[in-house]
């Protein structure tokens, strides 16, 4: 009886590891192979490096090396909102966590609530507030909505009232620091493992960011790498058979599509091996309430 | 006062407590998070509501937005649509992350930590990259499960893959893929705070594997459980670049409405009526709102005091 049960057990696991792995293993093989081949010869076949290069050669030519901007768009925008979001968000959990002061509570509530609503909510809104402002068509109308991430705040204000000591932070008062002192020499050092989870959980989600920039960007050379994906896909006659002249003229054909997308994930799967034991400590250690 | 009087220590203690209460502390670390709240949480979530109860002139018209944009032939379906999707996402997230944080539970740890691992890399291929790659995984032609494709959703050429009826299922199926793995390890560790001697005591009682997986395990996971499926259903009805994706890809078969959002898009943008998409957004602010104040209010799970 026991053995049947533990044979089940393991087949289901296998099968949904097959489900969560297989298609990423499909897509890193994809880019060796020609667009026949990846009809003609098993799925999970090597091709050569020789067809990886020149995907790579189809696909950088495309609109006069627009890949890499869009590349270092997504670079450029992830990467400025993301720091402007840690400096902005570790003081301010600090300060509603230690601090005491008329609105902390309210602050707090909001931040929860928007917290919990999804952000494509209010792209709209913040489209016709940026239309307003002209802030339209400038890269600031993407950076500056991807800074506000109250999540980072919630993680920071979790972080500080639970993990460091309050007496910790009298001790540096009383041997004279002020505020700002006490900040900088002994809750910033400190707050170093939650400085690495708001890194995380901001960058990736403004890369993978896909509504906003889709609406508040018009030109196709400010685009991010997402945005790019959704060009790229319209543009190749392999799903858009409107695409004319074949495909030809543009030589974006499956392989350069699957290569394409294989690069833009790069970044984040990057930084998400990088944090997995942290981020997989953290996620509890911020959520669970002891 | 009186008390106080006839102690002075306690008058003492009861000045100093005072003073400190008086003295705004912390306010200024919050200063420069302050802007970014207002400009991109309060503002716009304000603006939409003014947008949406006014005309494009700036008059009030009542509820008259929210029932021209439902009287239009393509809400209705959108919001079937993308409850149809939550639904069945939701579903899934129930049974198989339950399901399978519970099979990984009591395994040996290393096995047990490469599944999880291997269950949780989907996570780095959220958005955009997602939907490319299960285009390709429900194109016949190149879809190392073509086999399956042709049984179960008997499709012999992409397009029939995506036929419209499919979608809702293939949605879920791509947010379940790159999602599923974050919230596997989130249960996972719930199991890990059911104290060993709690489970020991029930195999001792004579308590099979199953037992004790649906009589103890489950009842303490149910507030994650809870906390999982609200947060998800907040996400899941705002849908956006999937379907915008396969609608690109779809030779015309899908509408570019087909969500909620969608259509607000094509509201806003091809109609250039900002009124009727910002009565579409508040219908899906309100829909999440609501799913925000049941975590905050009913879970426990967000704390806004330190006791």
């Amino acid at each position: 009886m026991r053995v049947p049960a533990l044979t089940l057990r393991a087949l289901i696991l296998a099968a949904f590891a097959v489900f969560f792995v297989a298609p990423i293993v499909w897509l890193i093989l994809a880019p060796t192979k020609s667009d026949a081949a990846l009809v003609t010869s098993s799925p999970f076949s090597f091709g050569s490096f020789g067809n990886a290069w020149r995907a790579w050669h189809h696909l950088d030519a495309f609109s006069d090396h627009i890949y890499r901007r869009w590349m270092t768009n997504s670079l450029i925008y992830s990467l400025s909102a993301t720091a402007i979001t840690l400096a902005v968000s570790i003081p301010a959990g600090y300060g509603l966590a230690l601090g005491r002061f008329p609105g902390r509570k309210l602050i707090l509530s909001v931040t929860l609530v928007v917290m919990i609503m999804p952000a494509a909510t209010l792209v709209l809104p913040i489209f016709l507030e940026l239309n307003a402002l002209h802030l339209i068509g400038s890269m600031f109308s993407v950076i500056l909505p991807f800074s506000f991430f109250p999540f980072g705040v919630y993680l920071a204000y979790i972080y500080y009232s639970t993990a460091i000591p309050s007496e910790l932070l009298d001790a540096a008062r009383v041997d004279g620091c002020g505020e700002w002192s006490t900040f900088r020499r002994v809750a910033l050092p400190l707050a170093k493992p939650v400085v690495a989870l708001v890194f995380f959980f901001s960058f990736v989600s403004n890369w993978n960011n896909f509504f906003l920039p889709y609406v508040v960007l018009a030109d196709s050379n400010q685009y991010p790498i997402t945005v790019g994906l959704s060009n790229l896909l319209a543009s190749t006659p392999s799903f858009n058979p409107a695409v004319g002249g074949g495909g030809q003229s543009v030589n974006i054909f499956k392989p350069e599509l699957a290569l394409a997308t294989l690069l833009a994930v790069i970044p984040v799967a990057i930084v998400f091996l990088v944090s997995q034991r942290a981020l997989v400590r953290g996620m509890l250690g911020g959520a669970v309430k002891e | 006062m009186s008390a106080t009087a006839a102690n002075p220590r306690g008058a003492r203690a009861e000045a100093t407590r005072t003073r400190g209460l008086r003295v705004p502390r912390g306010a200024a670390f919050v200063l420069a998070y302050l802007p970014f709240l207002i400009l991109f949480g309060v503002a716009p979530t304000i603006y939409a509501l003014d947008l949406a109860f006014t005309d494009a002139n700036g008059g009030w018209v009542g509820f008259h937005n929210f029932v021209r944009t439902y009287q239009d032939f393509r809400f209705l379906p959108a919001f079937k649509h993308i409850l149809l999707y939550t639904v069945v996402w939701l579903g899934a997230l129930m049974v198989f992350v339950v399901g399978l944080a519970l099979l990984l539970h009591g395994r040996a740890n290393r096995v047990s930590s490469a599944y999880r691992f291997l269950f949780y890399i989907p996570g780095a291929l959220a958005g955009a990259a997602a939907v490319v790659i299960w285009l390709f995984m429900l194109d016949p032609t190149v879809s190392p499960a073509s086999f399956l494709l042709h049984h179960v959703l008997g499709a012999d050429i992409f397009a029939q893959s995506i036929a419209p009826g499919n979608l809702p299922y293939i949605f879920a199926m791509i947010a379940f893929w790159t999602g599923a793995g974050a919230w596997i390890v989130v249960m996972y560790g719930a199991l890990n705070t059911i104290p060993p001697d709690l489970e020991e005591a029930a195999r001792i009682d004579g308590a099979g594997a199953f037992t004790i997986a649906f009589r103890l395990k489950l009842p303490l996971m149910r507030k994650w459980i809870a906390y999982m499926l609200i947060l998800s259903f907040a996400t899941g009805t705002q849908l956006f670049v999937e379907p915008e994706l396969v609608q690109h890809a779809s030779f015309g078969l899908v509408p570019d409405t087909w969500s909620a959002n969608q259509l607000a898009y094509q509201i806003a943008f091809r109609y250039a009526d900002f009124n009727g998409a910002a009565a579409i957004a508040v219908d899906l602010l309100a829909l999440g709102l609501v799913g925000a104040l049941i975590i905050v209010t009913r879970s426990g799970l967000f704390r806004t005091e330190d006791d």
